[in-house]
């Protein structure tokens, strides 16, 4: 299982963002759809993931509410900003060209 | 915008929108930590509802969700590191700890703080003097370009005042200079007047071009114009702020008002600002040179009275300068070959220079012995520090077992120092202001002392010295944390070898250095004071006990001819000798013994062969009554005193001291011989004995005369003796004197061993310093010495048990264990007079007959401080020696 302390830090950060675009999560929820999305290889560490978070929204990617979830407590829902999204291209593009370059290597005989 | 700039502009927005998210995390930080809480405790239950809908019972689902989740506090933690203020929070947190910490031992606390008080605040104190005085520009415009101009008449006298025809010429051809002026000294009777009593004021006169050239303007006011600085105008003065405040009430309605000064109306054109002190603080008006010097005195080549400055032209070295200056003397001392007393080239030196250089080493050594006294209080906090950590290893221990890193407890060390030093360094603030304050009124007459105050230099450099302090203390204790050997701390005995060797080495060699530096302090204290009690018994050549003296200045305007002044002072002589319990008076012009050069005169040896052209011969002048000398208890020792029937205008006797005989009459008898001065002839009646002019300087040869049969002598000071208390009469005197003249001031009433005081004063101020500081050192090395001792004796217990169970004597024991404890003091000893050889040296300059090896002193100081060590070893020894070896024993 690829631990999530394998990841860069800079992947969890484009996994987060990538979870939030389509709509508002709180933690519990970004983990658990990471975990879905990537077929249970990838388990985001509590750990990790709230240090992402607050580091993200301290850097203005994204911002975060205070919301009634769906059991009925408040929890922090954290959103994609405008800017947010223009990081999420940045690092989308960055990622593809990175991840082009291994591919072609580890291909390679 | 374009493309990049938006780029830029965009990140500028986010730079700005994280600082104000850490900044808001800062202040909500409470809040956020509660909102960070709530945020965890949800996650944690949506994975226990996650793991029951996966089965598990809800106790199992609790403790799979916590597991997987970790540990909160830390987790917490590490969100929290995100917030980028966390570092601040940090030292914060680490403050707070260690405040709390230090309080729990309070008595180690003030201690320390006491200590590092003392040290800093002398420190910031004696920084604040030499910062004043020695490094403050003056407070005139373009100070470095001032500069204070000298004649060098004799090999001797190369700094001498100035002359009224050279400083002309100077100002006539100089080309250096955008400003040249001359000044002098001078001193009034200021008249009774709005209920005040006549007094007699110290003041200066100024050319009209002297604050121009010093680029400063009356606060009131105007400054003298060139009209006023003639002899025929009106009288005209500037008042000081000070006498304008004290004496004139502060009213601005003063100027164009007319005081009396010796008697003569002077109009008040100005009043100077209050920050102003030129040429000293003394001076208390100012009056215009050319109108108050008699005009023959302003145009010789040979009268030494006045003192020239200058203003630089931009681009001209103080060098050039001076080499022009001297081209012009030369030429018109070569034009006067036969007045030996025209000076031959220029000197030049910058303005503050010369009003400060004089206090410049003893202020410096003074800094530099403040300096040690830090350095030691230093040490002496770093040794309790590892003291206190010696007795928190185990504390540090069982921490750095549970993972705390040694960093953190570093910087806890750290933190303590600083509060330390930030503790002490606000202590030494007011001990420094207080110093200050004491300081100043034990010397008031100090150059600049009107300049010395704290500034933005201080604060930083105090600043400065309590992060020093700071480092340092923690530097070097944190030097005996470094083992980190965890589990034999954490073991309750240690019988293999005794615990804290590490800590017990470091702590001997702080305590060497602190003893090397006592050592230093000590010896200099000690070779101040040597030379400060030489100085105070150096026999100035006459009685100085019980002999009062004070001064008179008869005004000329009221006593206009010589027969009046004299038949003043004679009345005023015989009135006072008819005082009961007075055994003799006289006078004597222009100073008494110890204050003073006075003034010399230059004059020839009739019977002798005239002197070779351009040789000089000069001696002290001074104006005396007949019964000067059996009232100072000067001995004649060959022929008689002056005769009662020198008259005005016909003098001709005069007396010569041993020195004069011994210098210019080599091997003949100088009675009945002549000496020529000036227009007269006087015939040598007798020899005196010698008298210094001041403390520490070798007797010069001296001329006296009748003061009955001077021209103009219209000053004088009468010196009475009694067999009693002689103060006493400063009163009774002063009252007569106002019954023959109303409004006569008698001014500097003050006893023979007064005089000597002020003379010695400067000496006995560094002496005193010094000592206190010495004393304090000690004090501070006997408590570190019996610290360490204590120390070693406790660390050493079960050491001490075991082997006098084993069967060694108790005797031996102690003694091997004291001696353990001793050595660092005397290696200190050593290597203090080791390096107190080396820096006595740049004492030298302040030593009155002493030499800076005094072996005296060294032996002195080297008993003392053995003397003192052995005290402070007496109850650890005492301790040691009591030690019951089964209790030592159990005591594991």
């Amino acid at each position: 299982m690829g631990k999530p302390s394998d990841l860069v830090q800079g992947t969890l950060d484009l996994l987060i963002l990538k979870t939030l675009s389509t709509e508002a999560k709180h933690g519990w929820a970004i983990a658990k759809r990471i975990q879905q999305l990537s077929g249970e290889v990838l388990q985001v560490q509590q750990g990790s993931l709230y240090p992402a978070l607050h580091r993200l929204e301290q850097q203005g990617w994204i911002k975060a509410k205070w919301a009634e979830s769906e059991t009925g407590r408040q929890a922090k829902f954290y959103s994609l900003t405008a800017a947010g999204r223009g990081q999420l291209e940045r690092e989308t593009e960055s990622w593809k060209r990175l991840s082009g370059a291994i591919n072609l290597i580890v291909q390679e005989g | 915008m374009d493309g990049f700039e938006e780029e830029r502009c965009k990140k500028t927005m986010r730079w700005l929108h994280q600082i104000w998210m850490s900044l808001t995390m800062l202040f909500r930080r409470g809040r956020a930590g509660t909102a960070l809480d709530d945020e965890l405790a949800f996650h944690i239950e949506l994975q226990i509802a996650e793991n029951r809908a996966a089965g598990m019972s809800g106790q199992e689902a609790r403790e799979a969700a916590l597991r997987a989740f970790g540990n909160p506090a830390a987790l917490r933690d590490q969100a929290r590191e995100t917030w980028s203020w966390s570092r601040m929070e940090l030292v914060l947190r680490d403050a707070r700890i260690g405040a709390r910490t230090l309080l729990r031992t309070p008595g180690f606390a003030t201690i320390a703080i006491l200590v590092l008080g003392l040290g800093i605040g002398s420190n910031i104190a004696l920084f604040t003097f030499v910062r004043s005085v020695l490094l403050k520009p003056l407070p005139f415009r373009d100070p470095d370009r001032l500069a204070r101009l000298y004649e060098s008449t004799t090999d001797k006298n190369q700094y001498n005042q100035s002359s009224g025809g050279i400083f002309s010429e100077w100002q006539k051809q100089s080309r250096s200079f955008t400003d040249l002026s001359l000044w002098g000294y001078a001193g009034y009777n200021l008249s009774a007047g709005g209920g005040q009593l006549p007094e007699n004021v110290r003041a200066a006169t100024f050319s009209s071009n002297t604050l121009p050239t010093l680029g400063v303007e009356p606060a009131l006011g105007r400054n003298f114009t060139a009209e006023d600085d003639q002899p025929s105008a009106n009288g005209t003065v500037i008042l000081s702020w000070g006498l304008w405040k004290r004496r004139f009430g502060g009213d601005p309605a003063i100027l164009n008002r007319t005081i009396l000064l010796d008697a003569r109306p002077y109009t008040v054109v100005g009043v100077m600002p209050a920050w102003f002190a030129f040429p000293d603080q003394t001076r208390q008006l100012w009056t215009p040179l050319h109108y108050k010097e008699p005009t023959e005195v302003l145009d010789a080549l040979d009268e030494h009275d006045f003192v020239a400055i200058g203003r630089l032209k931009p681009g001209v070295t103080a060098a050039q300068a001076e080499a022009e200056l001297s081209l012009i003397t030369k030429r018109i001392h070569d034009q006067h070959l036969d007045n030996a007393s025209v000076s031959k080239t220029a000197n030049l030196r910058p303005l503050l220079d010369s009003m400060v250089g004089n206090v410049k080493t003893p202020l410096y050594v003074l800094l530099a012995a403040t300096g040690c006294v830090l350095l030691i209080a230093c040490f002496n906090v770093a040794n309790l520090l590892v003291a206190r950590s010696a007795v928190r290893r185990r504390e540090m221990a069982i921490r750095a077992a549970l993972g705390g890193s040694r960093m953190r407890l570093l910087r806890e060390q750290l933190m303590e120092s600083l509060l330390l030093s930030t503790a002490g360094g606000v202590f030494g603030i007011a001990l420094a202001a207080a110093a200050i304050q004491w300081l100043l009124r034990a010397q008031p007459e100090m150059a600049r002392a009107e300049a010395i105050h704290p500034d933005m230099m201080v604060g930083v450099f105090a600043l400065g010295l309590v992060l020093l302090s700071a480092v340092f203390t923690g530097a070097l204790s944190s030097l005996s944390a470094g083992s980190g050997k965890i589990l034999e701390s954490l073991q309750d005995s240690s019988r293999s070898h005794s615990a804290g060797h590490g800590r017990t080495r470091l702590r001997k060699v702080l305590l060497t250095l602190e003893v090397g530096l006592t050592v230093v302090l000590l010896t200099g204290a000690g070779l101040l004071l040597k030379s400060y009690a030489r100085l105070r018994s150096a026999d100035l050549g006459c009685v100085t006990q019980n002999v009062l003296t004070m001064s008179l200045n008869l005004p000329e305007a009221r006593y206009t001819t010589d027969a009046q002044r004299a038949g003043f002072f004679d009345s005023l002589l015989t009135r006072v000798r008819s005082l009961p319990g007075v055994q003799a008076a006289g006078y004597v012009f222009p100073t008494v013994p110890g204050a003073g050069y006075g003034g010399d005169s230059g004059f020839r040896i009739a019977e002798h062969p005239p002197l070779p052209q351009g040789k000089g011969q000069w001696a002290r002048t001074l104006f005396i009554d007949p019964g000067y000398f059996s009232t100072m208890g000067i001995p004649v020792m060959r022929g008689r005193t002056l005769g009662e029937d020198q008259r005005p205008g016909h003098p001709t006797e005069a007396i010569v001291s041993e020195t004069f005989a011994r210098q210019y009459m080599p091997g003949e008898d100088p009675l009945g011989k002549h000496v020529r001065k000036g227009p007269h002839t006087y015939e040598i009646v007798g020899v005196t004995g010698d008298t210094l002019f001041e403390v520490s300087e070798p007797a010069a040869p001296i001329l006296y005369f009748a003061l009955d049969a001077g021209e103009d002598m219209n000053g004088a000071s009468l010196v009475i003796r009694s067999g009693r208390d002689v103060a006493q009469y400063a009163l009774p005197v002063q009252k007569i004197v106002q019954q023959m003249d109303r409004d006569l001031p008698v001014s500097d009433i003050l006893t023979m061993d007064e005089v000597i005081g002020s003379n010695t004063a400067d000496a006995s101020f560094d002496a005193t310093l010094l000592v206190i500081f010495a004393a304090s050192s000690l004090l501070l090395a006997a408590v570190g010495l019996f610290g360490v001792l204590s120390y070693i004796v406790a660390q050493r217990t079960s050491e001490i048990g075991i082997r006098i169970a084993l069967g060694a004597q108790r005797e031996q024991v102690v003694g091997h264990l004291l001696f353990d404890g001793i050595r660092p003091a005397l290696l200190g000893l050593i290597l203090g007079l080791g390096a107190a050889t080396a820096v006595t040296r740049l004492l030298q300059s302040m030593l009155y007959r002493t030499e800076a090896l005094d072996p005296l002193v060294f032996g002195t100081v080297s008993l003392t401080l053995l003397a003192v060590a052995a005290f402070a070893c007496i109850l650890p020894a005492w301790r040691a020696s009591r030690l019951d070896p089964a209790q030592a024993l159990r005591r594991e």
